[in-house]
């Protein structure tokens, strides 16, 4: 069979989803060098500063044991600080990947081949992140379990209307559907990194995660329909979840958190700070790994338009909560969004809104969508804007509470700052371990969306 | 002259029925206090009564004798018929703060752990200003909205009405203060008043405290040892009013009650109709603070 180069894809009649028009076994080389090479001195580095991050998150963790609470800026008006903050930080970040993965899967989006894999580990790495945090924001750090529903003789039961109580369920569900969602996805190309294997111990650890995958028919009409059931599973939890860690806010009478908008607010501020999440990640690993035609400007340009429409729903979202303060004719509801835009926090504020509502609306211009650089520093900006979102919604709500007298500035400690870093020393971690164990790219997947893999192909 | 003559006769029936009553009740008592020798020993003032002689009559004209018969008749019905309540005269208060004091030197509250603060308001524009002074303690809503919030139902609305936190289940995820819409709830940082004031170069200086810090505090009727260095509840756990439980139960008035210079805080059962609070709450003075959330707060004020 003569090789046909294809640019425009000959049955689409649309921009060929790889660039460069590899073969199937391109692909496979591409996709399984990163595992199978030694990596560069650069990945040495990258895992070494994370690990010394992930060092200074145990450090913290465990000063935070032996002092307490105490050693954060919390207050008592501000009693939940940065803590809660990261929690929805790391819960966002990991709605893009569930997205990517199982949404667009549903509605057939073939471009999210090259990226669901990478989108996906991204989002079990953010929900361990996320899940530490509740537990060691608490005053008793070493009880978090006693959430849990488990049976024991000291006559307790987790109260199940409290919204925590529905944290603790939606984001561990939120985990392991993902985590199993993202390991059926992995079996195919476990099985050809183990086929590929050159020593001993990798055909036999890549081979027991394979599960004696061998590539027959009935093993993929198995894996596909369990795909899909899958990706019917995790669809819902997309929504779910965040709505469900807005209930945390918005089931309490604070004004600035009892607000009925909360959950589709944070349903897409958590896709628009995910996106951004991936494409920084993506913008990096296509170059280093040598990806650049798997995961190529069209998959940015694609992206970058869901940030520009969840970042537009979000900045709606920040115009509509002003509108409603002034037309419900709540006077407290009012005074809180004057004192966020005007008070002490301004600078927070300000900080938000630019990066969560004017940055994403140069996704307009498709050559800003294709353009790395500018891909690479927006997305960080967004996340440090949805950050202060997050941080907004928590701390200007309580600094100015219900009574005058107790209003305080919230200050963080080196230990916040520490906690937070560290965090993104554990998220670090796990994702170049990641890049350089398994396949980053769903190499199957891809290897479905090219022409040559299309029924309706006739090479000519 | 038929009015005085009048009032004299109500006076002289009042008198002869006051007399009629005390018989009555002594006779009663006696008879009651025969028929069950063994308990009488439990009851305090026939203790005290050897070395101090005869306790007086409570003179019900004293606001605070007055409610300690109350308390006392309350202290006797079953503990879900009793409703207590708290009512607070905002003429009366003065903005001395010996409540908030008091408060803490019963409950041995630490740095940032507060009850009852008394809120200071400025009203009207200069020359014409006046201060107001509100006291605020935990409401104990009917309809607590922080009971609901808590993941591990450490805190709750007993039969009596007061909203406790069990210390030994409260994990201190401070959702409970977020939740409380009059900020009645504080969280115990594990803080101590002499912390940092460690000799220069002292390791650890941050784990010192004065000796009344570390003296133990008895809310719930329990013994709560609070010290540095050691990790165990109340520290790290939601804190809040709570009536001064452990004295209620006891005979006593809660602290803010004992305490307060003006006379300006009342408390008792709500559920007792002759109870100087149920009379104060019927006044037309009478106000509670946020109604419109629907919280049912237990804490009256007369403005």
């Amino acid at each position: 069979m003569a090789h046909v180069a294809y640019d425009i894809d000959p049955v689409e009649h649309r921009p060929a989803l790889i660039e460069g028009d590899p073969d199937f076994h391109g692909i496979t080389e591409a996709v399984a060098r990163p595992v199978e090479w030694r990596p560069p001195w650069g990945w040495y580095a990258v895992l070494a500063a994370s690990l010394s991050l992930l060092g200074l998150f145990g450090v913290s963790i465990a000063w935070l044991f032996w002092e307490g609470v105490g050693i954060w800026g919390n207050n008592v008006p501000v009693a939940w600080g940065w803590p809660i903050i990261n929690f929805v930080f790391w819960v966002g970040i990991a709605h893009a990947g569930t997205l990517i993965s199982a949404v667009l899967f549903l509605f057939r989006q073939r471009w999210r081949t090259s990226i669901n894999r990478a989108a996906e580990a991204m989002t079990i790495f953010a929900v361990m992140c996320a899940l530490i945090f509740p537990g060691i924001h608490i005053g008793r750090p070493w009880l978090p379990y006693w959430m849990l529903p488990l049976p024991n003789q000291m006559d307790m039961w987790p109260q199940f209307r409290s919204p925590l109580m529905w944290d603790v369920f939606a984001v561990s569900i939120y985990g392991t559907v993902s985590l199993i969602f993202w390991y059926v996805g992995l079996i195919p190309d476990l099985a050809t990194i183990r086929d590929r294997a050159r020593t001993r111990l990798r055909r036999i650890v890549y081979g027991i995660f394979a599960l004696g995958w061998r590539g027959s028919f009935r093993q993929w009409l198995h894996y596909e329909k369990a795909y899909l059931l899958l990706a019917g599973l995790a669809t819902p939890l997309v929504l779910s979840v965040h709505s469900v860690v807005s209930f945390d806010f918005a089931t309490s009478q604070l004004p600035g958190w009892h607000t009925t908008i909360f959950p589709p607010y944070f349903d897409a501020g958590a896709i628009f700070s995910g996106l951004a999440m991936v494409v920084t990640l993506m913008v990096i690993c296509r170059v280093v790994f040598k990806l650049e035609h798997v995961i190529n400007p069209l998959h940015f340009d694609r992206m970058a338009k869901l940030m520009l429409l969840t970042g537009s729903l979000v900045g709606y979202a920040y115009s509509m909560e002003f509108f409603i303060a002034w037309y419900s004719g709540n006077l407290y509801e009012l005074f809180v969004f004057i004192n966020r835009a005007t008070g002490p926090y301004a600078w927070a504020y300000w900080t938000m809104v630019s990066c969560n509502v004017i940055v994403p609306q140069f996704y307009w211009f498709k050559r800003l969508r294709t353009h790395m650089g500018f891909l690479f520093v927006s997305s960080i900006l967004i996340n440090v804007g949805m950050w202060f979102e997050r941080f907004v919604i928590v701390v200007t709500s309580l600094h100015a509470d219900f009574m005058p007298s107790s209003w305080d500035y919230f200050k963080p400690t080196f230990w916040d700052l520490a906690t937070l870093a560290g965090s993104f020393g554990l998220f670090f971690t796990m994702f170049t371990l990641f890049v350089r164990f398994l396949p980053m790219v769903a190499m199957a997947e891809v290897k479905s969306v090219l022409p040559q893999a299309h029924v309706h192909n006739r090479p000519k | 002259m038929a009015t005085s003559s009048e009032s004299r006769t109500a006076t002289v029936d009042r008198d002869r029925r006051r007399l009629l009553a005390s018989l009555l009740a002594t006779a009663g008592a006696a008879g009651f206090l025969s028929a069950l020798p063994g308990q009488a020993a439990q009851i305090p003032r026939q203790e005290a009564e050897g070395t101090l002689g005869p306790t007086p009559e409570r003179d019900h004209g004293n606001a605070l004798e007055r409610m300690l018969d109350d308390l006392e008749r309350a202290l006797k019905k079953p503990l879900e018929e009793r409703k207590w309540v708290m009512v607070i005269d905002l003429k009366k208060c003065i903005g001395c703060k010996a409540c908030t004091v008091s408060c803490a030197a019963e409950n041995n509250l630490p740095p940032g752990v507060v009850y009852r603060p008394v809120v200071e308001e400025e009203i009207g524009e200069f020359p014409n200003v006046r201060k107001r002074f509100v006291p605020r303690p935990c409401m104990q809503c009917d309809e607590p909205p922080c009971t609901p919030v808590c993941p591990v139902s450490a805190t709750y609305k007993r039969p009596d009405g007061i909203v406790a936190v069990d210390y030994d289940v409260c994990i201190g995820c401070r959702y409970c203060l977020a939740a409380c819409p009059y900020n009645a709830r504080t969280s115990d940082f594990g803080e101590f008043y002499a912390e940092g004031l460690g000799q220069a170069g002292e390791a650890m200086a941050g784990e010192r405290a004065m000796a009344y810090e570390t003296r133990p505090n008895f809310e719930y009727g329990r013994e709560w040892r609070r010290e540095p260095g050691r990790h165990a509840s109340p520290k790290g756990n939601a804190r809040k009013c709570q009536f001064c439980l452990h004295r209620i139960e006891n005979g006593l008035l809660p602290a803010c009650v004992t305490t307060c210079l003006g006379g300006a805080t009342y408390f008792g059962d709500y559920n007792d109709k002759t109870s100087l609070v149920h009379e104060l709450v019927g006044s037309s003075r009478m106000m509670r603070l946020k109604e419109e959330l629907g919280t049912e707060p237990k804490v009256f004020y007369l403005v």
